[in-house]
């Protein structure tokens, strides 16, 4: 017996209608011709023109986008590496000290991360920049990666790699060969992840960045202090399609995979037959 | 093989000890500075030429200054105690707004259910700085909702909302309602439907049943979502910096402008290693948490 | 219960100039504080099908585990084909395994997972195909080449597994409760099947198993584990019909057990006293036992029952039928002895059931022979 009921149905509506109308309000006003962003003026496109116009901003989207795309690639073979140590490792010197560094960056105030990587960077006198950037974000990513990929290491059964080696797979032609392709979808996970976790980042790279790098939530915290801008929202809503198109086609595909897996349950009772 | 094994050990072990722990050992190290108008801010700074006298002098000028003049100096503990309340409250308030929404959703039909877990997700991968940026425009005394109320009529003067904490919690209920609805949705999905009807032919009305089973079998759901909303809001600095003026005051929002306003990174510091002291309880109860749950599973 | 249907003169161990493939001197293994492998000396030999019986927990995996090379001996060695196997990881070793789970790779085809051993030999890429083709028509997964393990059953499953760890032809193939995830119908069929492949193959197989009626079924010889220590190895029956012990008499097949002082007697028997008032049981004497506690064991088919008290015999008691458990082909009855102990005893249903002489409270007489039950130690 289900029992939904309307108590349950307001609840959701309500509920959804609270995470979703801030967003849709920002993507209708950024169509507004007004710079008075709270005034409705006419239907335009003119600040996306702006935006494109904008040369810092795009400088700082082109900043970004590569910061990510390398920090969450380092931090996908780092946490992947991190990860496999945990779940396949068996015991070795300090590994209470080693998960205690991966699980601590997941509830280390963001403030507190940043200053420190700031005060190491100065200290061993290393110029601020892209690179410290990358390296901070590697470093948070890379935990957040791990989490992912040995939540899924942990899930499927041990003995399938040690028949690789029973078959005559070196260890890392086994985990080249088996274990690899069986974690696939929690690394691209992970990385998606990072990405996503390094595009957004502001704390982190406001403390690391060096006057010579500043990324887009570096520009748009700064620009938003000020007060709304016609501009941000025009940003706020590309970025928002960006994720929507994402999730979304990243449900479908997960969907199609469920629709094939009982195809094949089936499949598998009629070959019993 | 053993070379194999070590080198897969060693880089991600070398890389976090390189890059997190050590600098917490400079961040407490430079807590116990002084502040000094030079390049670095501070000294003294450990000078190897010097060779050993160097090392205990360096050593001999550590102090517990700077944490004595945060006990002294009112601001640090109002922000400290204020911070506190803030996610406190705030906390709470998300549990008041996610619990409906995540039980609505373990009771929706099966097939429904992986479109509303799209629903919830999805504006976690969305910019946590634009859902912030979103209520600005929303809160402000011109805002969207003050043009509503005010058109309605249940208004006749815009109300303040934007530079309260009225506003800092609403941005933080809003930015970290998906991180307690997920637990909370994860128990009540593998509670067991006949449970309930179980209570009822017992004689339990449905919402008597629902404070006795349901939200007790929900506990460890409720815990672990509230502190995955408890510990990052204590040390928010984006949401009070861009919601809450200046009327709020957050321990976070105090060490950025120690650091980047007053460049007084002794104090900064101190600041930063007394937020982790007190993180330290939290963190340690929410991980006995995830230990039980995960005991419970296996 | 059956003896396997093995050639009577398929007995290389009591050959003193064969050389085991397989041999355990003094292995012991420790987790931490834990002995899971006790002191243990096998000798194994080629094309034997050999069976570690033992309930969960006996050190019957781990010792299995230690010859496909997963974990290592703390102390002794193990020699295969006279090869000391300290230092050699699995994937150099001539041995393959089938795990209790199948272990399939996923995300490889039937084919693919055969073929995956073989891409890995010195096998030439021209061979590959052949020897995969041979692997699934032995295991009659022809058709079923190019499905991915999801797709098809459980008991292809297991012959995937088998067709797997067979593909490279290792001298020994190792076996870890290969059944134990089929259906009892099917579980015996494949024990049949098993049982031709290794005969077809000429595969020394090591099997793990907790169930003793399959250990029997396929086995050539079989150990029986407990604590980390072998307690017996021979053929299913000679450890059906003299165990060594009263721990393998009860864990192998029903059996009835009376504890008593026992006496030694002429002609390899021995007598026990067991209840007061009650005349000695005459069994035969179990190996190495001496006057004192005792304990005689008899299977319940060897003991026979009847309205009448038998002439002629020494063991014979009277009681009152407790229990009838009628099992199709044979009857279980369990008889209340005078001193309250229960006793069981099996009579095969040669009669239509109308015809049945005993029911519940009947008064009835079970007897039998002098050699029919053992008298162990303990």
């Amino acid at each position: 017996m289900r029992r939904f009921s309307w108590f349950n149905a307001t609840a959701l509506t309500a509920g959804f209608a609270f995470l979703y109308i801030p967003m849709i309000i920002l993507v209708i006003y950024s169509f507004n011709s007004s710079r008075l962003v709270t005034v409705w003026a006419g239907f335009s496109t003119h600040w996306y023109g702006e935006l494109f116009r904008d040369q810092a901003f795009l400088d700082a989207a082109w900043v970004t986008l590569r910061v990510a795309f390398v920090s969450s690639s380092i931090a996908t073979i780092l946490g992947t590496m991190a990860a496999y140590v945990l779940v396949r490792g068996g015991k070795f010197m300090g590994r209470t000290l080693f998960s205690g560094m991966i699980y601590a960056p997941l509830v280390m105030p963001e403030v507190i991360t940043g200053l420190s990587l700031l005060l190491l960077f100065i200290s061993i006198g290393l110029d601020r920049g892209i690179v410290t950037i990358i390296l901070a974000h590697t470093t948070f990513s890379m935990c957040y990666v791990s989490v992912v990929v040995s939540s899924r290491l942990v899930s499927f059964d041990r003995s399938v790699e040690e028949a690789a080696l029973d078959l005559g797979c070196t260890p890392w032609d086994a985990f080249k060969s088996v274990t690899l392709p069986l974690i696939a979808p929690a690394v691209i996970a992970g990385w998606l992840l990072a990405f996503t976790l390094s595009l957004d980042d502001l704390v982190i790279a406001s403390f690391t960045a060096g006057p010579s790098a500043t990324t887009l939530p570096i520009k748009i915290f700064s620009s938003v202090r000020l007060g709304v801008s016609p501009e941000i929202n025009a940003l706020s809503t590309i970025l928002i399609l960006i994720v929507t198109i994402g999730v979304i086609s990243a449900s479908l595909v997960s969907k199609r995979r469920i629709v094939q897996q009982q195809r094949d349950e089936q499949m598998a009772e009629q070959a019993q037959q | 093989m053993n070379l194999a094994r070590r080198t897969l050990i060693g880089i991600p072990y070398l890389w976090l000890l390189l890059l997190f722990l050590v600098p917490f050992g400079i961040i407490f190290k430079i807590s116990l500075s002084d502040y000094a108008v030079s390049i670095p801010p501070y000294t003294p700074t450990l000078d190897l030429s010097e060779g050993w006298q160097g090392i205990r002098d360096f050593f001999a000028a550590l102090d517990w200054e700077n944490y004595v003049f945060l006990t002294e100096d009112d601001l640090y503990w109002r922000a400290y105690l204020s911070s506190l309340k803030i996610a406190l409250i705030s906390t709470f308030l998300t549990l008041l707004v996610g619990y409906p929404i995540a039980y609505g959703m373990a009771k929706a039909a099966p097939e429904w259910r992986p479109m509303l877990m799209m629903l919830v997700i999805l504006p976690f991968w969305t910019s946590f700085l634009i859902r912030v940026y979103a209520w600005i425009g929303i809160l402000s005394t011109e805002g969207y909702l003050n043009q509503l109320l005010l058109w309605i009529g249940i208004i006749s003067d815009p109300l303040q909302i934007m530079n309260t904490p009225t506003a800092v919690y609403i941005g933080i209920v809003y930015t970290y309602l998906p991180f307690m609805i997920l637990p909370i949705y994860a128990t009540l999905e593998r509670m067991d439907d006949s449970l309930l009807e179980a209570a009822e032919d017992l004689g339990c009305s449905r919402l008597s049943a629902f404070w006795i089973i349901t939200l007790p079998l929900s506990r460890s759901g409720i815990i672990a979502g509230s502190f995955l909303v408890f510990i990052p809001a204590l040390g928010e600095f984006v949401i009070p910096s861009l919601l809450g003026g200046s009327s709020t005051l957050m321990i976070g929002k105090v060490l950025w402008e120690e650091f980047f306003s007053n460049r007084d990174w002794p104090v900064a510091s101190a600041v930063a290693i007394i937020l982790l002291l007190i993180l330290v309880i939290p963190i340690i109860l929410f991980q006995k948490n995830q230990e039980k749950n995960q005991e419970a599973d296996a | 219960m059956k003896p396997a249907a093995k050639p009577a003169e398929f007995a290389p161990w009591l050959d003193p100039n064969e050389t085991p493939l397989i041999r355990f001197d003094g292995v012991t293994k420790r987790f931490g504080d834990f002995t899971a492998i006790d002191d243990i000396d096998l000798k194994i030999y080629r094309k034997e099908f050999y069976a570690l019986l033992g309930p969960s927990g006996c050190g019957k995996t781990t010792l299995m585990r230690m010859l496909a090379g997963f974990e290592t001996p703390t102390e002794g060695t193990i020699t295969i084909g006279g090869q000391d196997m300290k230092g050699i990881p699995p994937n150099r070793r001539e041995v393959n395994m089938m795990f209790q789970s199948y272990a399939l790779f996923p995300h490889l085809s039937v084919w693919d997972n055969i073929a995956f051993g073989l891409k890995r030999s010195k096998m030439s890429k021209e061979e590959i195909p052949e020897r995969v083709k041979e692997m699934l028509r032995l295991t009659r997964l022809e058709k079923f080449a190019k499905r991915k393990p999801h797709q098809i059953s459980g008991g292809q499953r297991q012959r995937v597994a088998l067709a797997r760890s067979l593909a490279k032809a290792p001298k020994l193939l190792l076996l870890d409760e290969p059944l134990g995830a089929l259906d009892a119908k099917l579980r015996q069929q494949t024990q049949f099947e098993l049982m031709d492949i290794q005969e077809k193959t000429g595969t020394t197989f090591v099997i793990v198993t907790h169930d003793q009626e399959e250990a029997m079924t396929v086995a050539s010889r079989v150990a029986v584990m407990d604590n980390g220590k072998v307690i017996q190895v021979d053929t299913p029956a000679r450890i059906y019909e003299t165990p060594n012990s009263v721990y393998v008499a009860d864990f192998i097949g029903d059996v009835n057990l009376i504890t008593g002082n026992a006496t030694l007697k002429d002609e390899g028997l021995a007598a026990l006293s067991w209840a007061e008032g009650q005349p000695e049981i005459i069994g035969t004497a179990g190996e190495g036992l001496t006057a004192g506690n005792a304990t005689f064991v008899i299977r319940p088919e060897k003991v026979a029952i009847s309205a009448e008290r038998p002439e002629g015999m020494n063991n014979v008691v009277q009681g009152r039928i407790h229990d009838i458990a009628y099992l199709g082909n044979i009857s279980t009855y369990h008889v209340a002895l005078p001193d309250g102990t229960l006793m069981k005893a099996q009579a095969a249903n040669n009669r239509r059931l109308s015809r049945r002489s005993f029911t519940w409270e009947d008064e009835v007489w079970l007897s039998w022979t002098d050699t029919a039950g053992l008298v162990l130690a303990g």
